[in-house]
């Protein structure tokens, strides 16, 4: 491997990793109280002394994550083929969806808690709500995307409906629906940790809230570092996802 | 009997401002089996609404029209279609795109798939059945979207400016391979093009179109010699057909 080459690639790393000791040595000498910020290392020391309770809120986290945003999937696509199909659905359901997207979602998270009570559905139902119209503003938009020459080559062959919609419309919309995918699954994680925070008795938003209120700092960051790794593990598992789905460039 | 006639044929369409634009006709026509019909016209004269009223993808505003005699309303499998951009689908291979009409019509899988290799041989595509389109050039692209339209064997076939999108060499070049394929295959084929010299080149007729509303103005039949190669063009019968059809195309576009 030539300079170049290897320069390439550890250079990043290596800026991560100056900027983590710079981070552990400004906090060192600056005597920066614990409770303000904690050093890289004493954050480490606190997930591996809660390493337990961290799996066990995480994996809360990411369960109503994961069923939240699946049952967004399953009413938001029935709703999209609704709307780029028919002209009346379109008319009907469009503004009153729109209307439902402007509502700031995080306002309603309090309500949600009220009627849904101490149980998991709320932040369930809030990752729905933030994660529904991501998907089906980008299917909706996928499945018009289809050229039309495609629609009159389906017509020509005669083809009913229904194999136009499933070896023309979905594929064509597929790209457009994994782009939906990973915007909402961004926002799922955020929805359920809002929902946490409301009301709750476990979950990583719950732990945050808790060691921030009898300031454990350390384990507070170690918390949000969890959250993060989630966030970014189901992306890719997203994006592994269309890799073995989409094979093509549109 | 004719696989096609037409009389009386018009399309009115209305325009984005509730316009009526008269696009096409009347129109009269009648092709016998086995011609070969090219379209040429000045563009915007609805040589494409005309190849989508036969196609039966858009009705007619009035008019009769009668495919093999029995009235023409919708699209049938009997007629391939080549449209100008190829429409392959990007997330099939190149033998799954040539395969989609024996998908959606349900024909038996084994024949089709012999067809289909034997299509892709004829057209120089045998090493690439598994590749998606993205990897082939323009014109293997068109070509596979001709070993699609004959798929299902239709009787007649409709191209819609077939090689427009290709540069000029690939352009003669196919066209110079359909004819080829045309005397092999032999069937009932109608041709829109604005390149005067692949109408004739490809045709056994030529009709020329007027401005908008497009009409026949003109029915010429083209007397060379088939199998048409590189030299038929130096032939001096085209060159007079070349000169009449641009005389007709051109020629009150200069006296305006």
């Amino acid at each position: 491997m030539t300079f170049p080459a290897i320069a390439n690639r550890v250079v990043t790393p290596l800026v991560y990793i100056a900027a983590l000791v710079g981070w552990e040595v400004l906090v060192r000498t600056l005597k920066i109280p614990l409770w303000m910020l904690p050093a890289p290392t004493t954050i480490a020391a606190a997930a591996m002394q809660w390493a337990p309770e961290l799996l066990s809120h995480s994996i809360v986290t990411t369960r109503e994550t994961i069923l939240g945003f699946l049952l967004a999937l399953a009413l938001s696509l029935p709703l999209a083929c609704l709307i780029a199909f028919s002209a009346w659905g379109r008319k009907l359901l469009y503004p009153a969806i729109l209307a439902l997207q402007s509502v700031p979602k995080v306002a309603l998270a309090p309500l949600v808690t009220l009627w849904f009570g101490f149980t998991e559905w709320p932040k369930i139902v809030i990752v729905v709500l933030v994660c529904f119209f991501p998907v089906l503003v980008n299917v909706v938009a996928g499945f018009e995307s289809v050229p039309k020459s495609m629609l009159d080559l389906m017509r020509s062959l005669g083809a009913s409906q229904r194999a136009i919609l499933w070896r023309l419309r979905v594929p064509a919309a597929l790209p457009a629906f994994f782009t939906g995918c990973k915007v909402a699954i961004t926002f799922a994680v955020i929805g359920a940790v809002i929902g946490e925070f409301v009301a709750a008795q476990e979950g990583l938003g719950y732990l945050i809230l808790m060691s921030t209120s009898q300031s454990q700092t350390p384990l507070a960051f170690a918390a949000i570092i969890a959250l993060t790794i989630i966030s970014i593990l189901l992306f890719y598992a997203l994006e592994f996802l269309e890799r073995k789905a989409v094979t093509w460039t549109p | 009997m004719p696989v096609l006639s037409l009389k009386g044929v018009t399309k009115v369409f209305d325009d984005n401002r509730g316009q009526r634009v008269d696009a096409l006709g009347p129109i009269d026509l009648v092709i016998d089996n086995g011609s070969f019909v090219s379209v040429v016209g000045p563009s915007g004269c609805g040589k494409s609404t005309l190849l989508r009223l036969i196609a039966g993808l858009d009705p007619a505003t009035s008019g009769t029209m009668l495919r093999y005699g029995t009235p023409l309303e919708s699209p049938t499998y009997e007629v391939g279609i080549i449209f100008q951009d190829h429409v392959l689908f990007p997330w099939l291979t190149v033998l799954q795109n040539v395969l989609l009409p024996a998908d959606i019509l349900s024909l038996p899988k084994q024949a089709s798939e012999k067809r289909a290799q034997y299509l892709l041989e004829l057209t120089g595509l045998k090493d690439f059945v598994h590749h998606k389109p993205q990897m082939l050039s323009g014109g293997m692209k068109q070509r596979a979207a001709f070993c699609r339209a004959m798929l299902a064997n239709p009787r007649f076939l409709l191209l819609d400016e077939p090689f427009g999108a290709l540069d000029a060499l690939t352009r003669e070049e196919l066209s110079l391979e359909l004819s080829r394929l045309w005397d092999e295959l032999g069937r009932t084929a109608f041709l829109i093009t604005h390149d005067i010299e692949e109408a004739i080149l490809l045709g056994d007729r030529i009709l020329v179109m007027s401005h908008r509303p497009g009409r026949i103005v003109a029915d010429i039949p083209i007397k060379l010699p088939r199998p048409r190669t590189m030299r038929t063009s130096q032939d001096p019968v085209f060159q007079e057909i070349k000169q009449q059809v641009r005389q007709l195309i051109f020629g009150r576009q200069d006296v305006s």
